[in-house]
């Protein structure tokens, strides 16, 4: 009798601790949704007033207290439409993201293999020393760049602005790439060179598709830093090709009333990255993620 | 045997898409394209709006826009001139520039213009402002696009209600006294909206004119920095005091555009600013105000002189443009009195460009759509950029000194005052500092 009313005390109480404990675990997930939450709408907040505000007139965009209730017009986007022809400037942010993209992928897939597989008494210098061109202020080689790109006949060329995005994420990339080449074993390497892989088909054949996640995620990262860059491809540029981040520019002005036109341009001109960001937030997690855990 | 064709393709597709990107864009049309490089402002969109016209009547030519932010643009170009970068044919430079660009060699003299476009038009404090008037190289380096002073705008159903008649020449103390009455925060007014946004083309600015009236200069005549003077304390102390006890909260980012916003909207009682914001402030469909709006001379202290500005957006060619030939067609056609006319048919007589020509002002389309005309017309031929002060002084220009370290001078002055403004230091302070950083400005450039 007593052991079994000790017995279903004991089970009570085990029962109590295991709802506490499960009620504590769901209490500090609410919490944990909730901050999530936050943040995310935080972050997501300024975007959203974007958009709102570029279904604005530009008497409502500026109005205090900001209208949360308005009847929307589109306006703004027809303005801007009729001042510069958008898909002009979105052709070339694609074209030069993309280019910049691959030249850059093209160049550091090698060049991160060589660190990772064949490190030397350097490498780890080099790599710091490639990440610290990113310490400097883009604006003190405003000049020299602006010269060489004056005598090369680069200055308002798809072209240049595909090298420069290159030079600039380039470091990124390489080490971004040489962190997931590591992770890689190196008996894998060599199982395919003991079967006769050469070292292009060892890249191709086994360390590519091991690291394709790990690939993409940098290849996108590039994509989206080359997409919002505004120095350069403002100061290297005037119409030919002129990127999206220039058109936004046009559309800020000292004088007069911009605010749901500038909306509206910004609007248009991070839509693209931004629903490719959701399609691809998968791999980018997954990319910046892979290796994390052994 | 897959695989490899999987990788054949794949590096086909790569090569393919990296060549797509790196071919630069296809040769233009066989008319002769020129770049022109302009400001986000009003005038300037109208501008861009009528290309169709002007490509229509000039066949051979075929306009390309660069619109950027004013300070963008302003580094954008100077970059472009100073390397000879040939990247723009046309760029829209002020008052400040054209006289220090052509100094330096990089602007394209304007001899010989056309006679049908009848240069005698231009009025002339606007056209001296952008030609060089000593030296060997003497003449016009710009063409005016449109033309600004300053003025006092005022809201005539509160001067009323308070029982203020507004006299032909307005002092700043009257202006204070009027303030006090006017300002019922309350109620939603502020008795004077004011600049305060730091910048030589902001506060500076306005600051400048009234150190002006209040008898000072930037420089003395052995070009020594005259901030800590009396006159200056005396006028930013005024300054400070006015916007402190009358002027809207957090007046250290009102700008411009902030402030034609505050008054259009119905929240200032008067407001010194650009003469070019008449035509905004009249139109029902940017201002509340528009049927209560009054205006007067710039507010004056000591003297009159240099108690308003003088600015002019204005039209170049750089030395560096492979085009001169069109570019000069382009400017000449939008600096025209037939451009002029074109825009008050197509866009209506109150949004034509104003302050460049005296048919302008003679035009009784624009005289009924503007009832401000004449009066800025006035201000403009008044305000004297080579004699803007009390005492002497070695350089010109009213708002501003034509050198090329004033950009940084004055933005650093404008935020010296802007804190001053904030409260975050004493007016006293801000001006020692100000004089400071000026002197070692002066000094380094070898003054």
């Amino acid at each position: 009798m007593m052991t079994s009313s000790t017995n279903s005390v004991a089970a009570a109480s085990m029962a109590v601790n295991a709802s506490r404990a499960r009620r504590s675990v769901l209490n500090r997930k609410l919490v944990l949704t909730l901050v999530a939450w936050t943040i995310a709408l935080m972050m997501f907040f300024p975007i959203f007033w974007m958009f709102l505000t570029s279904f604005k007139t530009e008497a409502e965009a500026i109005s205090t207290p900001p209208s949360l209730f308005f009847t929307p017009s589109i306006d703004g986007y027809i303005e801007i439409q009729a001042r510069a022809d958008y898909f002009k400037y979105a052709l070339n942010s694609v074209v030069i993201s993309l280019g910049a993209t691959l030249l850059a992928l093209l160049i550091a897939i090698p060049s991160a293999y060589s660190m990772a597989f064949l490190p030397t008494k350097r490498t780890q210098t080099t790599l710091l020393w490639m990440l610290s061109t990113k310490m400097l202020p883009s604006v003190g080689v405003l000049l020299p760049v602006y010269l060489i790109f004056r005598d090369l006949g680069l200055l308002d060329s798809r072209t240049g602005l595909i090298i420069i995005y290159m030079l600039m994420n380039l470091p990124i990339v390489v080490w971004m790439l040489y962190t997931f080449f590591k992770d890689i074993p190196k008996d894998i390497l060599e199982a395919g060179r003991m079967d006769g892989a050469s070292t292009l088909q060892e890249i191709f054949h086994l360390l590519l598709p091991l690291t394709l996640p790990g690939i993409a995620s940098t290849g996108l990262l590039c994509v989206i830093l080359s997409w919002n860059e505004a120095f350069w491809s403002l100061n290297l540029t005037t119409s030919n090709a002129a990127p999206l981040t220039a058109y936004i520019a046009s559309f800020s002005s000292p004088e007069g009333l911009f605010w749901a036109k500038l909306s509206a341009a910004s609007t248009l001109a991070v839509a693209p990255i931004l629903i490719f960001g959701w399609m691809t937030q998968k791999q980018m997690v997954r990319g910046l993620t892979f290796g994390a855990v052994k | 045997m897959r695989l490899s064709h999987s990788m054949l393709s794949r590096r086909r597709l790569l090569s393919l898409a990296a060549l797509a990107a790196l071919t630069p864009l296809s040769g233009q049309a066989s008319a002769e394209t020129i770049t022109v490089a302009t400001v986000n402002n009003a005038d300037m969109v109208v501008m861009q709006s009528l290309t169709n016209e002007f490509e229509k009547s000039h066949p051979d030519i075929k306009l390309d826009w660069v619109v950027l932010e004013e300070n963008v643009l302003r580094q954008r170009l100077t970059t472009d001139i100073a390397t000879k970068g040939g990247q723009f044919d046309v760029m829209t430079i002020g008052t400040y520039e054209v006289p220090i660009w052509a100094k330096q060699g990089w602007l394209t003299k304007l001899d010989n213009l056309p006679a049908d476009y009848n240069e005698a038009d231009l009025i002339k404090p606007i056209r001296d402002g952008l030609s060089l008037t000593e030296g060997d190289d003497q003449g016009l380096y710009a063409l005016p696009f449109y033309g600004e002073s300053s003025m006092l705008y005022y809201r005539k159903d509160l001067f009323e209600k308070a029982g203020i008649d507004m006299p032909a020449k307005p002092t700043w103390t009257q202006v204070n006294d009027w303030a006090s009455k006017l300002n019922a925060p309350d109620e939603g007014v502020y008795g004077i909206c004011l600049r305060g946004k730091p910048g030589w083309g902001e506060n500076t600015a306005l600051l400048s004119t009234m150190v002006n009236s209040f008898g000072g200069r930037w420089f003395d005549e052995d070009w020594k920095p005259q901030l800590d003077s009396p006159a200056w304390n005396e006028a930013v102390n005024f300054y400070v005091d006015l916007m402190n006890n009358y002027g809207p909260p957090g007046a250290t980012s009102n700008g411009f555009n902030e402030n034609l916003a505050l008054f259009s909207s119905g929240k200032c009682g008067m407001w010194v600013d650009a003469t070019s914001a008449a035509g905004k402030l009249y139109n029902p469909k940017e201002s509340s105000v528009a049927d209560k709006l009054g205006f007067a001379p710039a507010p004056i202290a000591k003297t009159e002189k240099g108690s308003h500005w003088l600015w002019s957006w204005a039209l170049a060619i750089p030395e560096s443009s492979k085009s001169k030939d069109a570019a000069r067609t382009f400017i000449t056609w939008a600096t025209s009195e037939e451009y002029i006319n074109l825009v008050g048919e197509t866009q209506g007589w109150a949004s034509i460009p104003p302050g460049t020509r005296k048919s302008t002002y003679e035009n009784p389309a624009y005289q009924e759509a503007a009832p401000f005309a004449s009066f800025v017309m006035d201000a403009i031929n008044s305000a004297d950029p080579t004699d803007a002060t009390l005492e002497p002084v070695p350089y010109v220009g009213v708002q501003l000194v034509t050198i090329p370290e004033f950009q940084s001078i004055g933005t650093q002055v404008g935020q010296q005052m802007a804190a001053a403004l904030a409260g975050q230091t004493s007016v006293e302070d801000a001006l020692a500092s100000a004089q400071r950083s000026t002197e070692r400005t002066m000094r380094q450039s070898g003054y």
